[in-house]
């Protein structure tokens, strides 16, 4: 490989300095007014800044903390570089979307928790994310190149869910030569990165582009295609596609199984996000028909991304006061430390340690409050977690007049409903051969949430691309069988 | 894109569409709905199809304009193009011999109920259709039901066709008349408004009638990824978009439906009005 002569020698701790660029964002008293991204990004100054903090270790650990192992010294060398073309590349032999994952990845958990850089006490991992936008933005601004499709094999290919399991899936099988096909139940394609992460997180404009890449590879996308309803995984095979992947992601809400859930003014995440993204609802009346009901005090349950994603959007359609309940502590919180600190920022109030019993009603059934009461942390329990024990007698009532339950999601069961022989788990999600995450019918592959049950970006288009990689040697293998 | 391949004014709020969607054509069953966006920006709404063509590849749906996307749905014409049309979703009636079977509907009664009476009648029932509606202009596509039930029974609320009345004095009057001659009806299908189901359910609890109700909660996707929907049936929370529709009408709480049925009317208010002034210098057509 020639990218491999360009790396670097490894460098010493010493030269470094020990934080991280800081990235440039808009001030939280002016952003929670707006829809526009919060971080700006590096400029191609600060990127070079970054960059030249990495270690380029003889044994890179970020590497291995990375689902799809980017070689990342490598594109961190090609930014010294400034051959940024070359940086982005190597980026893309194994993430095909770095726009997003830069964007939106749990680095401090994967890449960066792994960096050599941030393992000395008081030092800051290399900053892989911020590059990885940097570069991916970069190409943005200076022309992609559409990547090379091989002669076409003649096979068509059905990819559903155009989440980011199912856009990976579907780019890698076109480049594989396959005619794919790519169904969308909705009528915009991205999955959660549409309907569910907000604009401020991460533009919509982003996923378009990434949709309008699929179609100049000749991946033929048809929204308002519910499969297991307009059509079946049978109908699809007799329609003559000889290979099926489900990507059909976890989007059934959870709730809480207590009184006041379906008062007026609740909500489940899904709805709330799916109303103010998907739908605009931020533009509504004047460009957008659909209407979201945010009050003045805005209760959400949950510490997840989700629960993150819902406070801020509601600070952001003129809530005034915007609290997280959770029933853990901050220690425990699965959303991001970067979604964690910007809600922070903004004026979020959390209520930790905080179950709620019930929901309260006015008489006509508007939502006033949430009962709640304290706890404590007691032993780990399954999921690894401090498991939170109710304290006795410690019970209060917090006021609102929205409240957004964001607790979780379970699989999406509109194709495991409508497909007799596809084996599921007790839980919903869809059994695969690990190996080669096909399901139990022959021809037919999953992966991104619907067999993981609700996980991230990257681990679902990590799936995508195994999915794509054993799909076309079933294709391939196929035709010599017979 | 869905082309429009005709329609037609059945009165002053009430049009007929037919449009062009061959892949939902070819499965639509009685039960079914659709979901409907009308241009980009649009919200999106469900409507049932009130009869459709395999061969044509067409469905064709009769709406009631009441709000700002029913309105804006109304305004488009014969080979215009709809942006989405989504389907079939829900699940299908439950369609099998029940014996002698009752479909009462109100509103926009009969379009609502037509295919279910077409089929039900199909499996060999015999079907008596109880229809409502304010006034005589109301009673929209009467030829059509009328073409599958044995027997078509009308009310007005004020008189100008059929009964004076409503649909519960409707079916209660049908269901005394059938016990004199020793008969009862084996299944009640009911459609249309909210409160209009809920009284039909409580007759037909009285009579013990097994009842099915095609509940109409706000949607947004219509495949059960938002929780909008959401109806408790029988204690347990339900997604009417891809559990129901249709639920039996002795477990549905229909108080709670109804309450969170009103829960946008100030901003379907402040979308209709602005529409108005926009298009229509603020005049209802
Ligand atoms: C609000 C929110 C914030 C999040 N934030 C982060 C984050 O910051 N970082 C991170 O890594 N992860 C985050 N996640 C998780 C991440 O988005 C998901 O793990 C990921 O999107 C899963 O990808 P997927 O392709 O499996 O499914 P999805 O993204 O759910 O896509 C599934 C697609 O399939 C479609 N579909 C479903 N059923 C059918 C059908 N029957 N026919 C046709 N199409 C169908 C859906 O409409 C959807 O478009 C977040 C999730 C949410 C909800
Ligand atoms: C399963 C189902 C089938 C339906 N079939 C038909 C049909 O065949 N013909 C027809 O004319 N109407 C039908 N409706 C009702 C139709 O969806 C509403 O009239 C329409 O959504 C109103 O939109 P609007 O913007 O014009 O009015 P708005 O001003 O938004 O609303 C007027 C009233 O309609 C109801 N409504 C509003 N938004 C929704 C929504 N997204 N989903 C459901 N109800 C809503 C509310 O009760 C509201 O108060 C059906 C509804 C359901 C759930
Ligand atoms: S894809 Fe995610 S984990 Fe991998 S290098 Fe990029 S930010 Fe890190
Ligand atoms: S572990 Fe950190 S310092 Fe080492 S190569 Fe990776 S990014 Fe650079
Ligand atoms: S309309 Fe969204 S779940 Fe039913």
């Amino acid at each position: 490989m020639t990218e491999e002569k360009k790396e670097r020698k490894p460098q010493k701790r010493s030269d470094k300095s020990p934080k991280k660029t800081p990235m440039r964002e808009q001030p939280p008293e002016e952003r929670i007014k707006n829809f526009l991204e919060v971080p700006f990004g590096y400029t191609e100054k600060e990127a070079l800044l970054e960059a030249e903090r990495c270690l380029h270790c003889r044994r890179p650990f970020c590497v291995e903390g990375c689902p799809v192992e980017i070689n990342i010294p490598a594109f961190i060398s090609a930014i010294l570089d400034k051959d940024y073309r070359r940086g982005i590349n190597i980026i893309k032999e194994t993430n095909v979307l770095p726009a997003i994952c830069g964007r939106v990845c749990p680095q401090e958990n994967q890449c960066e928790k792994a960096c050599v850089m941030g393992r000395k006490d008081g030092w800051d991992p290399v900053g892989i994310g911020r590059l990885e936008r940097f570069l991916a933005d970069w190409e943005y601004a200076n022309g992609r190149e559409t990547p090379k499709i091989a002669e076409p094999t003649g096979k068509k290919v059905a990819v559903i869910g155009s989440g980011p399991a199912g856009l990976v899936a579907a780019a890698d099988l076109a480049r594989y030569g396959h005619k794919v096909t790519l169904f969308e139940s909705l009528h915009k394609g991205g999955g959660v990165l549409v309907y569910g992460i907000p604009e401020f997180r991460l533009p919509k404009s982003i996923v378009a582009k990434e949709l309008e890449t699929l179609e100049h590879m000749g991946v033929e996308i048809k929204y308002d295609t519910v499969i297991g309803l307009t059509y079946t995984i049978d109908e699809l095979f007799e329609m003559g596609y000889e290979a099926i992947f489900i990507g059909t992601g976890a989007g059934l809400p959870r709730y809480l199984g207590i009184p006041g859930e379906n008062l007026k003014g609740v909500y489940f995440a899904n709805e709330f996000l799916t109303r103010a993204n998907l739908m605009e609802a931020y533009k509504f009346p004047e460009k957008a028909d659909t209407p979201i009901n945010v009050g003045k005090k805005v209760i959400t349950i949950g510490a997840g991304n989700v629960a993150m994603d819902c406070a801020r959007t509601a600070l952001r359609l003129g809530a005034e006061k915007s609290m997280i309940v959770y029933r853990r502590s901050l220690a425990e919180a699965p959303a991001r430390e970067e979604e964690i600190h910007h809600a922070e920022e903004e004026g979020v109030e959390f209520h930790l340690l905080t179950t709620p019993l019930a929901i309260m009603g006015d008489k006509d059934n508007n939502v006033i409050g949430l009962e709640c009461q304290e706890c404590e942390l007691g032993e780990p329990d399954e999921s690894g977690r401090c498991r939170p024990i109710p304290i006795e007698d410690a019970c209060f009532d917090l006021e609102c007049d929205t409240l957004i339950i964001a607790i979780g999601q379970r699989p999406n069961p509109l194709v495991p409903r409508n497909t007799p022989n596809l084996k599921t788990h007790r839980w919903g999600g869809i059994i695969v051969n690990e190996e080669t995450l096909e399901t139990s019918i022959p021809g037919v592959f999953a992966g991104g949430d619907i067999v993981s049950g609700a996980a991230t970006v990257i681990l679902a288009m990590g799936a995508g691309r195994k999915a794509a990689k054993s799909m076309h040697e079933y294709l391939m293998n196929k035709d010599k069988k017979a | 894109m869905f082309e429009i391949v005709r329609k037609e004014w059945l009165h002053e709020v009430i049009f007929l569409i037919e449009v062009k969607a061959p892949a939902i054509a070819r499965k639509i069953k009685a039960g079914n709905f659709l979901v409907f966006r009308a241009k980009e920006g649009g919200e999106r709404i469900p409507i049932t199809v009130a009869e459709y063509d395999r061969k044509k590849g067409t469905v064709t749906c009769i709406i009631q304009v009441v709000g700002k996307s029913t309105k804006l749905l109304s305004t488009f014409e014969k080979g215009d193009y709809i942006q989405d049309v989504v389907g079939p979703l829900g699940k299908p009636t439950e369609i099998k011999k029940y014996g002698l079977v009752g479909i009462v509907s109100g509103g926009l009664g009969i379009p609502l109920a037509n295919l279910v009476a077409k089929e039900l009648r199909n499996a060999g029932n015999e079907v008596i259709g109880m229809v409502g509606a304010r006034t005589k202009e109301l009673l929209v596509w009467e030829e059509e039901m009328s073409k599958y039930c044995t027997e078509m029974d009308y009310c007005t609320d004020d008189g100008s066709f059929g009964m004076k009345g409503f649909t519960t004095n409707l079916l209660e009057k049908k269901i005394k008349e059938l016990e004199k001659e020793g008969k009862k009806f084996d299944m009640i299908f009911t459609v249309g408004p909210t409160i209009m189901m809920k009284f039909i359910a409580g007759i037909t609890k009285k009579y013990g009638i097994h009842t099915i109700a095609s509940l109409n909660p706000i949607m947004v996707d219509g495949t059960g990824m938002c929780g909008a929907c959401r109806v408790t049936v029988g204690g347990e929370i339900k997604f009417a978009c891809v559990d129901g529709p249709e639920f039996d009408a002795h477990q549905v709480d229909f108080d709670e439906l109804l309450m969170r049925l009103g829960q946008y009317k100030k901003y379907e208010k402040v979308s209709y009005d602005l529409y108005l002034k926009e298009c229509c210098g603020g005049k209802q057509k």
